[in-house]
């Protein structure tokens, strides 16, 4: 711990490890994104990409810079940092380190709103808004299902876990419903994919998480920090307990629902970027700026192994998330099983 | 504010869990700088009483006055600084230090731009040392034995620095040494810093020899409430606990001691003299 103190009275404190861990990953996701900028189809030197960015550019450099590869760079940093910072939440909030919106039924929820567009037919705006508006109504039927006197974590995990079942059930049968080539565009949907991905996914997700990651961080985090030591102990410290389970509930599902909107339910990276955080900064709490980064750098890299890995085929950046959470987690599950905790 | 009324008190409550009345018309006072100890059997609403007090439980009717005010009425951060809760359970974060734990006793003091003042950290300090647990501050707190680990507790609710203080059975699955440590910190504080305390404790004889103030409660009520010397008789014991006992005087404190009737005498359990 650091401590600044200014003669006023104002006093900051902060780990340097965390600090370092956040630059870090900036500095990481920074070097992947002029990779992924750089490369593709059309090769350009960082110099180039430099030159296009400061609008110096040709024509058609500027098209793909500007149109084609920064778009699909800024939208898998946000959903990456919305993923990140809704998993550290999550886990917070139920005090589980599998507390996330994949096994909560959050990311089913904002699926089947796209999969009832996707076989009724309609626009992708239209599927961003069923997403959005399908994910909140998940969240909504979770807390009225949970509630009593209060959201508390085990009942939250329980009827998160009912909830998933029944909504994956409900999007199975929304695929085979849907004519053949919906149902191709619907699971490449479903897996997460930031192809194609332009402006128009990664605004609504900036002003999403422009609002909601000052609120979460500096608004909840300290008494986030509370929470981790019981309820009671946490509203004996002068923790409004109820209203900030509230809030942080309703903020996260906010998160996932806009990025699932913007590039379908990326899995695991909710579930790994907390732990991650946690294993770099070796220190206790919820780690929610770290995580943050920690997804977003994440994403940028999955889903420019996703573009680059196959030469000849591009795969859809949740495939990567998945096959490296997956093992991800393995791993986790024998680590906790060998110090006794599981 | 009336003079002469206590700080804390509760008047006419009803405290019930969803539709489960625990008590109705319950009515206590915590007298002023007392080390108070509410006793009772199982199941008798003693730690319902104890969240009620301390704005955990809000009562179905009735108030519980803080300071002549109604504690739902007040912000928690407002409340957590006249008033602390040590509960029955509270959870340890993976990995957290001695240090770092009771550092977050400060939580209700602090503010975004006032992380950590000089005064948090001297009453950081203050409080390890008042607890015995300054030599322990860099150490985990999972790997500390479960007297230390509450001692650690302790600190971070004196760090608090609330006047008031509660205590949810301080000494459950401690050994009696470290029963009796507890106890002896929990005086300590009464005495030296002039706190009020509330504990909930099980073992009358401890509660007898360290209260300056007793509560006994059964089925939701309070029996009998005064100085333990007056309250612990042997009728007392047998309506509250429904246990018949004898009651001598502790040789070491002079206070009463509680001696449960034996089921046969010890002279019919020794051996038959050959």
């Amino acid at each position: 711990m650091t401590v600044l103190r200014t003669p006023g009275g104002l006093s900051l404190r902060f780990r340097p490890r965390a600090l370092l861990v956040g630059v870090a990953c900036a500095l990481l996701a920074a070097g992947l994104g002029v990779l992924a900028v750089a490369g593709g189809d059309y090769p350009m030197s960082p110099a180039d990409v430099l030159r296009t960015l400061t609008g110096g550019g040709t024509p058609a450099e500027t098209f793909i810079i500007h149109e084609l590869r920064l778009p699909r760079l800024v939208t898998a940093l946000l959903v990456g940092a919305a993923l990140g910072l809704a998993g550290a939440v999550f886990q917070a909030l139920v005090r589980n380190p599998l507390g996330s919106p994949d096994l909560l039924g959050f990311t089913q929820g904002a699926s089947t709103g796209a999969l009832v567009v996707v076989v009724l037919g309609g626009s992708s705006l239209a599927l961003s808004g069923a997403a959005v508006a399908s994910g909140l109504a998940t969240g909504l039927l979770v807390y009225a299902l949970t509630w009593r006197n209060g959201v508390h974590g085990y009942r939250l995990v329980l009827v998160g876990i009912g909830v998933t079942a029944i909504l994956t059930g409900v999007n199975g049968y929304l695929l085979t419903r849907a004519p053949l080539m919906d149902a191709a565009r619907a699971v490449l949907w479903l897996t997460g994919s930031l192809d194609g991905r332009g402006w128009s996914e990664a605004l609504p997700l900036l002003g999403v998480l422009g609002v909601l990651a000052p609120l979460v961080l500096l608004g909840c985090g300290p008494a986030l920090r509370m929470l981790e030591m019981g309820d009671d102990t946490a509203a004996a410290l002068g923790v409004p307990v109820r209203g900030l389970r509230l809030v942080l509930l309703g903020a996260a599902v906010l998160l996932v629902a806009f990025a699932a909107a913007a590039a379908g339910p990326v899995s695991f990276v909710a579930l790994t970027a907390p732990h991650l955080a946690r294993r770099l900064t070796r220190s206790p709490g919820p780690n929610l700026l770290p995580a943050m980064c920690v997804g977003a750098t994440l994403l940028v890299g999955a889903d420019l192994l996703a573009q680059r890995a196959f030469a000849e085929q591009q795969l859809p950046a949740g495939a990567v998330t998945g096959a490296i959470g997956g093992a991800y987690l393995v791993w986790l599950l024998a680590m906790e099983r060998r110090a006794g905790r599981l | 504010m009336q003079a002469g009324s206590p700080r804390l008190s509760g008047t006419d409550m009803t405290l019930a869990y969803d539709r489960r009345t625990i008590a109705e018309g319950l009515s206590v006072a915590v007298p002023d700088r007392s080390f108070t100890v509410v006793i009772g059997p199982n199941a008798c609403g003693k730690s319902t009483l104890l969240r009620a007090l301390s704005r955990m439980l809000k009562p179905a009717a009735g108030a519980v006055l803080l300071d002549g005010e109604d504690i739902h009425r007040r912000p928690a951060r407002q409340v957590a600084r006249t008033l602390g809760l040590l509960p029955q359970s509270s959870i340890a974060p993976d990995g957290i230090s001695v240090a770092e734990l009771v550092a977050r006793g400060r939580y209700p003091h602090q503010g975004l731009l006032r992380q950590w003042s000089r005064e948090d950290e001297r009453v950081v300090e203050e409080s390890m040392a008042a607890t015995g647990v300054a030599d322990l501050a860099d150490r985990a707190v999972d790997e500390l034995s479960g007297g230390q680990r509450q001692r650690v507790w302790i600190a971070m609710a004196l760090a608090q620095q609330t006047p008031l203080l509660l205590l949810d059975e301080p000494t459950t699955y401690l050994d009696i040494a470290h029963q009796i440590e507890i106890l002896d910190l929990c005086a300590r504080l009464h005495e030296e810093q002039g706190r009020t305390l509330v504990a909930v404790l099980h073992d009358l004889n401890h509660a007898a020899r360290y209260a300056t103030h007793l509560i006994a409660m059964r089925d939701g009520r309070v029996v009998a409430a005064g100085e333990p010397g007056q309250v612990v008789t042997a009728d007392l014991v047998a309506e509250v606990f429904g246990l018949p006992c004898r009651v001598i005087e502790d040789p070491e404190s002079g206070t009463p001691l509680v001696v449960p009737a034996a089921r046969r005498r010890a002279g019919r359990l020794a051996p038959e003299p050959a």
